[in-house]
């Protein structure tokens, strides 16, 4: 406690590093994410093609990934662009999933029914299916948030600097406090940004509290939507999701 | 950057490099050995326990939520903070792995049992089979896709982060990128990272023709949606805990 006190400083710094280099993936995810997503509901061999590519980017180890990328980018090894590179292929391969089940959540007879109402495709999907699948997607950006936090603690093993610093060093240094501190740290960003998470989904989807506070249980249309998005969220559980990179 | 390609290559065609005690072929082998070890005491801890808690529903509240704040758990903390505690060897890492691949091999085991049709357990108890035979005849056989998925995940977790062992003084094929790094010697690095990439992508593929060689089709196809859901609604926090997300 008394080594964070007089830290302090130095552990904001390398959370707010931390910070970036775990969400700037996370933004780029969904915008990647979302329409390739869309596209590969165009037909069923872009879907498998799409989901096969990315269940196996997904089994890449991390710090593999780190180290390759350079090559491919044309950046320094030290360079946090990797980090940010790495994460965002991870990010889209778990949010591509992600989406082409939210997707497939959203009731089919809503889709009919904005069709016939008039809806042309791209207000049907911005305004329909986008809406609709919102839950399911944001059960993808918790595991993508959760996951991203803890991989950006590798990239301290090369020198990058983030909240993994505080391992590499007490190690060295032969330092206990400071790697508890880190896993602390690490423990309270991943907590923090679910729960922001969580109030960011609240927000951007009130149907979802106004049935379950006046009908729960019952055969709403919000109810079924929720068993979908359950069910999605199980389905991402499954066999080819793929494998935990490190 | 061409230069780096075909020094890599060359790093990986060298035939020192293919021997000795820091060859490939030994490396390769110490990175799978640790990995099995780590599966095994997984397993041995997290089947029975998952089986258990799938089985009886007791203690389901307390393992959902101790997997979930597992997995915010970052590898590379817990696994210097072993070290730091019960010193340099092979099972302070190797126990900190275990701790970070029980979690969803638990919760792919528990998940499993719970996916089973309540309907199949009930007729099988209604024929009279015992609780064990309920357990082993009903549930397991129909919990295994779940439970191979589980199983899938784990190993290539473990793949993977076996590659940041290598830091704290362990061999494996992270320790070209460790050794690399000190040296400057980027071709080694990229080649070692070629070859635990490639690793993990071979693993998954034997896991995957394991699966379609010798574990019932049927018992693969997906169950029907309503099923799917009551498990998760009654879980809203399993879902999230079985996805496996890339750790260390």
């Amino acid at each position: 406690m008394e080594w964070f006190l007089a830290n302090r400083a130095e552990v904001f710094t390398l959370a707010g590093q931390h910070l970036v280099l775990a969400i700037l993936p996370m933004v780029f995810g969904v915008i990647i994410a979302v329409p390739l997503a869309q596209l590969a509901r165009q037909s069923r061999g872009l879907r498998s093609g799409v989901l096969t590519a990315s269940s196996l980017l997904y089994t890449i180890p991390s710090l593999a990934l780190f180290i390759i990328l350079p090559t491919i980018l044309g950046t320094r090894i030290l360079d946090p662009v990797n980090v940010v590179v790495a994460l965002t292929i991870y990010a889209v391969a778990l949010l591509v999933r992600a989406t082409l089940d939210a997707f497939d959540s959203v009731d089919e007879d809503l889709r009919q029914a904005a069709v016939a109402m008039g809806f042309k495709p791209f207000a049907r999907f911005m305004q329909i299916d986008l809406p609709l699948s919102l839950p399911v997607l944001f059960a993808g950006l918790r595991v993508v948030s959760v996951s991203n936090i803890s991989l950006v603690s590798v990239a301290a093993l090369l020198g990058i600097g983030n909240l993994g610093m505080l391992f590499t060093s007490g190690l060295q240094r032969d330092f206990v406090t400071e790697v508890v501190v880190g896993i602390i740290a690490i423990l309270i960003l991943a907590l923090l940004m679910d729960s922001i998470l969580v109030l960011l989904e609240r927000l951007l989807t009130p149907w979802t509290r106004a049935v379950a506070t006046t009908g729960a249980g019952t055969d709403s249309g919000a109810g079924q939507d929720k068993t979908g998005a359950a069910a999605s969220a199980l389905r991402l559980s499954r066999p080819k999701t793929g494998g935990g990179n490190a | 950057m061409s230069n780096v390609v075909t020094d890599t290559f060359a790093w990986l065609a060298d035939p020192a490099n293919w021997s000795g005690s820091a060859g490939i072929p030994v490396r390769l082998a110490e990175h799978l050995l640790y990995t099995g070890l780590v599966m095994v005491i997984a397993i041995a801890i997290a089947v029975p326990v998952g089986l258990f808690v799938g089985h009886t529903g007791r203690g389901r509240v307390a393992i959902v939520g101790l997997a979930g704040a597992l997995r915010a758990l970052p590898t590379l903390g817990l696994l210097t903070l072993f070290v730091l505690i019960a010193g340099i060897g092979l099972m302070p890492p190797i126990w900190a792995l275990v701790i970070l691949t029980v979690p969803p091999l638990l919760a792919g085991t528990y998940a499993g049992i719970s996916s089973v049709d309540r309907n199949v357990v009930d007729a099988a108890r209604a024929m009279g089979m015992t609780e064990m035979q309920v357990l082993f005849r009903a549930e397991f056989p129909n919990a295994l896709p779940v439970m191979y998925g589980g199983f899938r995940t784990g190993v290539l977790q473990v793949i993977a982060t076996v590659s940041v062992v290598a830091y704290i003084n362990l061999g494996g094929l992270g320790r070209y990128l460790f050794d690399g790094l000190v040296l400057s010697d980027f071709p080694q690095m990229l080649g070692g990272s070629l070859l635990i990439a490639g690793l993990a992508i071979a693993v998954d593929l034997v896991l995957a023709l394991i699966q379609r060689l010798f574990l019932s089709r049927g018992a693969f196809s997906q169950p029907n949606r309503s099923q799917q859901a009551a498990v998760d609604l009654t879980d809203p926090a399993l879902a999230g805990t079985a996805v496996q997300g890339g750790t260390s």
